[in-house]
């Protein structure tokens, strides 16, 4: 086992992630998008962390870091979608045009 | 960390020094992830292939739900991908939170706002799925070859194994406390900010004697039907 391994499944994980968050319409698979890279960022970390640092393992701090404020994340970016929704009554993204000018 | 110790050993080895014996404890008497090295690659193929499939599904497929269960799967596999890399507690709080939090949030989520709408097509809408396809592509492509090419500095010291979940610990308690409790305080700062993101701001009043309209009692979006009509035809 190699740590390149670990980085390429991150890196391709973290792009899938991007093209969710560009291309998608429905305004629940953006959020999803954004947990996948987020899972992408820990996966590297905790590489790091295994084959770089096996003792410290400082990474793994950092990993536990990532996954509380992704739980904070996801829990205030679905009260934005809920409130959005009763506002516009569409989960498309096209239509969210509330801060564009 | 001012203890009087050799140069050259961390501290948190100082730390959990046996007084007893004044013999540091040595971590290859814990169990770090002792599979085969063919065992462990097949592993790897299959959590990858799990992960990387999912994660396709997520983005790729049309129906919500099938993407909010793909997700889940992904979560999963990627805590199988993390006890592969001798990260035990991370794999149970990723399990936790994402599996049993997350995920279950997101599927409560499409739930509340699930509305079988036809998006309304857009102009050379492929035009941007192409490009971001191939901003992604290239970018994997920058990520593959940069990692391959970096010379990594991979430590030969054995991995800490089952003494992960007390190393975090004591890292939590010491070096990283203040990151430690701003994570609380801003886990609490989101718990409210969602409730009072969520909630409905007023209920609408009804003159007495006049009968509710059905629209009134729907449980969505009562404000532009009672106060705003001319704001909401300017949006539309």
């Amino acid at each position: 086992m190699q740590l390149e391994y670990f980085l390429l499944v991150a890196a391709a994980l973290f792009c899938i992630g991007i093209y969710g968050l560009v291309t998608s319409r429905n305004v629940i698979r953006v959020l999803m998008s954004i947990e996948l890279m987020l899972n992408a960022v820990n996966l590297n970390l905790l590489a790091f962390s295994n084959y770089l640092d096996p003792v410290g393992i400082d990474g793994q701090v950092f990993a536990v870091f990532v996954i509380s404020i992704a739980a904070a994340e996801a829990a205030v970016g679905l009260a934005i979608v809920l409130s959005i929704y009763r506002n516009r009554d569409t989960v498309d993204m096209e239509q969210y045009n509330l801060l564009k000018w | 960390m001012a203890l009087n110790a050799p140069v050259g050993v961390p501290w948190y080895i100082r730390l959990s020094e046996n007084h007893a014996s004044h013999r540091p404890i040595v971590y290859q008497e814990f169990s770090t992830v002792t599979l085969a090295e063919g065992v462990q690659l097949v592993a790897f193929g299959i959590l990858t292939a799990m992960t990387l499939g999912g994660a396709l599904g997520v983005v790729l497929l049309e129906n919500i739900v099938y993407s909010a269960f793909l997700l889940g799967g992904v979560f999963t596999s990627m805590s199988g991908l993390y006890i592969l890399l001798n990260a035990g507690f991370v794999a149970a709080a990723q399990v936790l939170v994402y599996v049993g939090a997350v995920n279950v949030l997101i599927l409560f989520g499409i739930m509340l706002v699930n509305k079988e709408q036809p998006f309304a097509p857009i102009k050379r809408e492929w035009v941007g799925k192409v490009a971001a396809g191939g901003v992604c592509a290239g970018l994997f492509a920058l990520l593959t070859v940069s990692t391959l090419n970096t010379p990594w500095a991979i430590s030969s010291e054995v991995a800490s194994g089952d003494m992960a979940t007390v190393i975090i610990g004591i890292h939590f308690f010491t070096d990283y406390l203040l990151p430690f409790e701003l994570a609380s305080v801003l886990l609490l700062i989101a718990l409210i900010g969602a409730i009072v993101l969520a909630r409905r701001e007023f209920i609408p009043d009804v003159a007495p004697g006049e009968p509710e309209s059905e629209a009134l009692q729907l449980p969505e979006r009562p404000r532009e039907l009672v106060s705003s009509v001319s704001s909401s035809d300017a949006d539309s």
